[in-house]
C-alpha cells in the first residue's frame, strides 16, 4: 500500500474502502460459501447450528450412476465445445484482423451477437430448429447450441490479443520466407497462444455452467446443471450442495487459469513499450 | 560496386483505388551499392520498397531482380529480406530463435541453423544475449538482432525501412557507421528508405529523391547537394538560397537572370536555358558571404537586413531578408563572422561569386 501512503490520504477513508470491498465480496460469495459448508454438514436441512462434519452427501452423489452420467456428459460437451468454439472464434478474429471487406461491421456485429440474446429464447429457438433437423435430445445438440453461445467469447478474447500485435509481424515472417500457412503456425498462433488457451478455458467454463439452453435441447443426455434441477424438483437434498461445490471449483479453476494466461504471467510475451 | 543493375524498375506504377502512390518509376539499383531513397512522408518511398520486397504488387510495369521479372513472385519466394521500422522482432522467440527464423522457414536442419545463426550473432556482437528475450534488450541491441535476422540468409539485397528512426541521436550515428561498414564488408546491396537527409547523405553511394510518387533526382550525395536537379530538391535539402527569374541572356560564357532581387549572373558550366524562359538559381548557403559594403569586382550581390541568428555548433546560420521580403540564409564559421557587426535589423550585402550556383528549370 505504498501508493496510498505516498498520496497521504486519510486513513479512515482507506479503511472504509477496504471494508466496502470485503462486504461486496461477502455479498457475492456468501451463498456459494454456504453451499460449500452445508455440503459437509450431516443434517438433511440447512440449518444453524450445524451438525457434524460428514462426507455422506459426496458419497451419495458418487454412488449415483445418473450423476456420473451427467458429469460425463458435461465434461465431453465442455471439452468439445471449448475446442470447437475456440477454433471458430480464432478464425473469426483472424478474419477481422487480416482482411478488409465490405460489410465487415455487420459481420462483426453478427459474430458477437449470440450472447446478447436471452438464453430462454435462444434455447427455445435451438430446440425448435434442432428438432426439425432431427438433432435434438442428444449430446451433439447441446454441443451445437453451446458452440453458438461460446464462440463469440473466444472471438472477443483472441481479437483483443491480435489487436496488440505489431501489424508488421506477419508480413515480416512472410518476408523471411514463411508461406502464409507457415506464418500462421510459427507467428500468429504462438503470439496468440495465451489468448487461445484462455479462450479454451473460458468457453469450457461457460459450457459447464450453462443451464437454460442445455435444459431445452439436452433431452436424456442431461448435463450436470440440468441434473441439479432434476434433483431440486424431486426433493431438497444436500447432494445438490455437493454437486454445486464440485462444479464451482471446476469452473473457478478454469477461469483462474484463463485469467493467469491472459494477464501474461508465465508466458514469454514481451511487454511492448 | 559494379555498374551492373541488380534491380530494375520499368514503368512501375502503384495505385490504391484512386490514389496514385507511385507513378511511372524507371530506375536501376546497381549490384553492391548503398542506395538511399529519400523523401517526406507520403512520397512513395516505402511503397517502392514494399514492391521490391513483394509486399505490395505493382499496378503496372515490371520489376526485375537479376534480369528476372519478379512481379508475380510472392515475398516468401524472394530473397529480399527487410529490416522494418518497428523492427518486427518476434516477441515470443529469444534472440537466437529470431535469427534462426528465416533458416527454419527454408528447411535448413537444426545443426546448420545453429552454426549459421551463431556466425551472425558473433558478427553483430550479440552472441552474449543469444538466449535472452527481445523485451530484455536495449534499442541498439534490438537493431542488431533485426539486422542479423535479415542477413542470416546471406541475401544479395537488403531492404531497410527507416530502421534507425526509433533511436536517440548518439546511437543513430553509431548505427550509421555499423550499417555502412557492414555494407562495405559484405558487398550486399543495401536499399535504405529514410526521410532523414543526414542518414541518406552519410551512408549512401547514391541517393534517390522522391516527391509525390515521382523520382525528382538520382545521384551521388555530392551531385545532389551541389547541383540539385529540380527546385523541389533544392527546397527539400534546404541548404540553398533560391532566386527565381526570367532568363535575360544565355550563352557559352554564362546566363543572366532577371529576378525580383536584381540581375544575377552565373558563369559556371551547366544548363543554358533559352532567353525568355523562367529559371531558378540555387546558391548554397555556405557559399554565400556577408559584408557591410557591396563586394568589389565580379559578384552577385543582394541588399539584405538581418532578421535572426542560429547557433549550429561549429557554424552559425544568419537569417536575412531582402527589401521585398525574401528570406536568405548564410552559413559561416564563427571565425568568418567575427568581423561583422551582427545585429538584428542591421543592413548587409549578401554576395557570391558568379561561378557559384546552379540553374534549375521553373515550371
Amino acid at each position: 500500500m505504498n501508493g496510498a501512503a505516498a498520496m497521504n490520504r486519510n486513513r479512515a477513508v482507506d479503511w472504509a474502502l477496504m471494508a466496502y470491498i470485503v462486504l461486496a465480496y461477502a455479498f457475492v460469495f456468501a451463498p456459494i460459501a454456504a453451499s460449500f459448508v452445508f455440503s459437509f454438514n450431516s443434517d438433511r436441512f440447512p440449518s444453524i447450528p450445524l451438525g457434524r462434519f460428514s462426507l455422506e452427501w459426496y458419497r451419495a452423489v458418487a454412488a449415483d450412476p445418473l450423476v456420473w452420467q451427467g458429469a460425463r456428459n458435461t465434461l465431453i460437451v465442455g471439452v468439445v465445445v471449448g475446442v470447437v468454439s475456440t477454433a471458430l472464434g480464432f478464425g473469426a478474429a483472424y478474419t477481422d484482423y487480416r482482411y478488409r471487406f465490405a460489410g465487415k461491421q455487420v459481420y462483426l456485429a453478427l459474430a458477437l451477437l449470440p450472447p446478447t440474446i436471452p438464453v430462454i429464447i435462444l434455447g427455445l429457438a435451438m430446440l425448435a430448429f434442432l428438432s426439425r433437423i432431427n438433432l435434438s435430445g442428444n449430446a451433439l445438440s447441446v454441443i451445437i447450441a453451446h458452440v453458438v453461445l461460446c464462440a463469440p467469447f473466444a472471438m472477443a478474447i483472441i481479437r483483443l490479443r491480435l489487436s496488440q500485435m505489431d501489424p508488421s509481424l506477419e508480413p515480416a515472417a512472410w518476408n523471411l520466407g514463411a508461406s502464409e500457412w507457415m506464418a500462421m503456425r510459427h507467428v500468429i498462433i504462438p503470439f496468440c497462444a495465451p489468448a487461445i488457451l484462455g479462450a479454451l478455458f473460458i468457453t469450457m467454463a461457460v459450457s459447464f455452467d450453462e443451464f437454460a439452453v442445455a435444459w431445452f435441447v439436452s433431452g436424456l443426455n442431461e448435463t450436470l446443471p440440468v441434473k441439479v434441477l432434476g434433483f431440486l424438483q424431486g426433493q431438497v437434498s444436500p447432494r445438490i450442495n455437493a454437486i454445486g461445490t464440485f462444479v464451482f471449483i471446476l469452473s473457478m479453476a478454469l477461469v483462474i487459469l484463463a485469467q493467469l494466461l491472459l494477464s501474461g504471467r508465465g508466458t514469454r510475451t514481451a511487454a511492448r513499450e | 560496386m559494379s555498374r551492373e543493375p541488380l534491380v530494375s524498375f520499368e514503368g512501375v506504377e502503384k495505385r490504391f483505388g484512386d490514389f496514385v502512390a507511385v507513378q511511372k518509376l524507371d530506375f536501376e539499383i546497381r549490384k553492391g551499392e548503398f542506395l538511399a531513397i529519400m523523401g517526406s512522408s507520403g512520397c512513395g518511398k516505402t511503397t517502392t520498397l514494399r514492391m521490391l520486397a513483394g509486399l505490395d504488387a505493382p499496378t503496372e510495369g515490371v520489376i526485375r531482380l537479376s534480369g528476372r521479372p519478379i512481379n508475380d513472385l510472392p515475398t516468401w519466394s524472394r530473397d529480399t529480406p527487410m529490416v522494418w521500422q518497428s523492427l518486427a522482432l518476434f516477441p515470443f522467440l529469444n534472440v537466437r530463435e529470431n535469427v534462426e527464423f528465416a533458416l527454419k522457414m527454408r528447411g535448413v536442419d537444426k545443426a546448420e541453423r545453429r552454426r549459421r545463426a551463431g556466425q551472425w550473432l558473433d558478427r553483430m556482437q550479440i552472441a552474449e544475449f543469444a538466449e535472452r528475450n527481445i523485451s530484455q534488450l536495449s534499442g541498439g541491441q534490438r537493431q542488431r538482432v533485426a539486422l542479423a535476422r535479415s542477413l542470416v540468409v546471406e541475401p544479395e539485397i537488403l531492404l531497410l525501412d527507416e530502421p534507425l528512426s526509433a533511436l536517440d541521436a548518439a546511437l543513430k550515428v553509431r548505427m550509421q557507421s555499423v550499417l555502412k561498414n557492414l555494407q562495405r564488408e559484405t558487398g550486399i546491396t543495401f536499399v535504405y528508405v529514410t526521410h532523414s537527409q543526414s542518414e541518406a547523405f552519410s551512408m549512401a553511394d547514391r541517393v534517390v529523391i522522391m516527391s509525390r510518387g515521382r523520382i525528382e533526382q538520382i545521384g551521388t550525395p555530392q551531385e545532389i547537394y551541389r547541383t540539385p536537379g529540380t527546385r523541389f530538391v533544392a527546397e527539400f535539402l534546404g541548404s540553398s538560397n533560391i532566386f527565381t527569374g526570367t532568363v535575360a541572356a544565355s550563352g557559352a560564357d554564362g546566363v543572366v537572370l532577371d529576378t525580383a532581387q536584381g540581375r544575377l549572373r552565373l558563369t559556371a558550366a551547366g544548363t543554358r536555358p533559352a532567353v525568355g524562359t523562367r529559371a531558378a538559381l540555387t546558391v548554397l548557403d555556405t557559399k554565400t558571404s556577408l559584408s557591410v559594403d557591396p563586394p568589389a569586382g565580379e559578384a552577385n550581390a543582394v541588399a539584405v537586413r538581418m532578421i535572426g541568428e542560429e547557433f549550429v555548433g561549429a557554424t552559425a546560420t544568419i537569417y536575412l531578408e531582402t527589401a521585398d521580403g525574401k528570406e536568405i540564409k548564410v552559413q559561416k564559421s564563427h571565425d568568418e563572422l567575427a568581423g561583422l557587426p551582427l545585429a538584428i535589423g542591421r543592413s548587409f550585402h549578401a554576395w557570391w561569386g558568379t561561378s557559384e550556383g546552379h540553374l534549375v528549370a521553373e515550371a
